[in-house]
């Protein structure tokens, strides 16, 4: 019964990861290169953006054909639905990877005012809640998801955390306030990630049960 | 809404085959009810009985009750009273080898009206009703069969409407029909049901999703799932109604 919708179905699935593999390693080469000052790899993040765009435009072009085709219901409509609107949030964070690259080839001209303990902290949260909320669609994983968008706040408080530290950074060295920005500007680009990873969550739960969050 | 009819414990046998297990099922007025499931699960035998057209299948044997505004439709009711107010619209459309006009007064006829004025009435108003009149009014005294399929359908739920039923029971009413006609009968459904109560057997998912407001899933005889369209449709409660409007098996 349905072998082909059911293959089309795996073929979704199998994309998904493909683009959530892409969008991990993108992120975590950006935050590689942000904290070893590594110009090299912020560029091979940046050049590999396109493939993660193209990557979503064809899940995109999938699950409209496979709504066209197949006039899907039940877990099935959840399931393509889910997926198309996590696609948009997963090119977002790979826009944010590119974001942060950016800001890191900005930064490598001079070496940090201070250690990046806090930010990397803050890098490291949110790939945690990255790769969960991507696991989570994998498994199909109710728990998991429901973490994630719990994790969010520890995401938040963190910026503030960093925030007041980057305050403090200029208040005392005026003359890095250029690097204290770009830094400010990377830690809100870790806090956006953070928000995607909530709103994959929140699709995860949907294509599970059927609500929708808020 | 109030509860049009009721089936309460409904067991149905044709000869030694159990038809029917156990059916309890409340039709809400003004609301379209689908009933689905694989062919011989028991959707279409479960319509019929709501107006006894079982009743003439020899050794077909019905227990339980149903009941129409709570008068017991087995015990209580006339059968021609009960057909007059429970009306049917078969999957092909069966117009009578007669005139337009006469198609859809022949039910008014047989209630016992005579007068002209009274069937021209009553004929427009059915016809409008069906969403047909402009179509037909030039050609009411035409032969029906002349008409294309779905002009047909529309005439036969006209013919349906003429005798003022309250209950229409529709089998497949667009399996035979093209994609606009479909359509057509669609709106149709949507418009009567402000003043009908409809059930509707289809076969048809999309049509389910698109025009009822409860769906009822029928398997092997028995009701596997009854609720409300959006919620069957995208959540269903039970593993063999998901595999069913999923298309995996059935």
């Amino acid at each position: 019964m349905r072998i082909r919708f059911d293959e089309q179905l795996k073929q979704l699935n199998k994309e998904m990861i493909n683009m959530g593999t892409m969008i991990e390693k993108s992120i975590g080469d950006a935050v590689k290169a942000l904290m070893k000052q590594d110009v090299e790899l912020a560029q091979k993040v940046m050049a590999g953006d396109e493939e993660i765009d193209r990557t979503e435009r064809k899940i995109e072009d999938l699950c409209l054909r496979l709504l066209l085709q197949q006039q899907p219901v039940a877990r099935d409509l959840r399931n393509i639905s889910a997926a198309l609107k996590m696609v948009t949030d997963m090119e977002r964070i790979g826009d944010h990877a590119t974001d942060i690259s950016e800001l890191a080839i900005v930064l490598s001209e001079k070496t940090y005012v201070k250690k990046l303990d806090h930010i990397e902290e803050m890098a490291r949260e949110t790939m945690v809640m990255l790769i969960q909320s991507l696991e989570a669609y994998v498994e199909k994983d109710l728990d998991k998801a429901q973490k994630v968008i719990a994790h969010d706040d520890v995401i938040d408080d963190l910026f503030e955390e960093v925030k007041q530290e980057l305050i403090e950074l200029i208040r005392n060295h005026a003359d890095e306030g250029e690097q204290a920005v770009d830094l400010l500007m990377v830690t809100k680009y870790f806090e956006r990630i953070g928000d995607h990873a909530t709103n994959i969550a929140e699709w995860v739960i949907f294509s599970i049960t059927g609500q929708i969050a808020g | 809404m109030a509860n049009k009819m009721m089936i309460d414990d409904l067991n149905l046998y044709y000869g030694q085959f159990h038809a029917l297990k156990d059916i309890s099922l409340n039709i809400q007025e003004k609301e379209i009810t689908a009933f689905i499931g694989p062919s011989g699960c028991g959707k279409s035998t479960l319509l019929k009985s709501l107006n006894r057209m079982n009743d003439l299948v020899e050794g077909c044997k019905i227990t339980g009750q149903v009941t129409l505004d709570g008068t017991d439709i087995y015990r209580d009711l006339d059968v021609n009273l009960l057909r007059k107010r429970v009306g049917m619209v078969f999957q092909k459309p069966n117009p009578f080898p007669m005139s337009i006009y006469d198609n859809v007064a022949y039910g008014p006829r047989t209630h016992g009206i005579r007068s002209k004025a009274k069937l021209d009435q009553i004929v427009e108003e059915a016809l409008r009703g069906a969403a047909i009149w402009d179509e037909l009014k030039d050609r009411l005294k035409k032969s029906a069969l002349g008409l294309s399929g779905g002009q047909q359908q529309r005439l036969c739920i006209a013919r349906a409407l003429a005798v003022k039923p309250e209950v229409l029971l529709m089998d497949e009413p667009t399996s035979a029909l093209d994609p606009i006609s479909t359509i057509k009968i669609e709106e149709l459904a949507q418009e009567l049901k402000k003043d009908y109560t409809i059930v509707m057997v289809t076969h048809n998912m999309q049509q389910a999703t698109r025009i009822s407001d409860k769906t009822v899933f029928f398997l092997l005889g028995e009701i596997i799932e009854a609720g409300k369209t959006d919620e069957l449709f995208s959540m269903p409660k039970d593993k063999r109604t998901e595999d069913y409007i999923t298309g995996r098996f059935g």
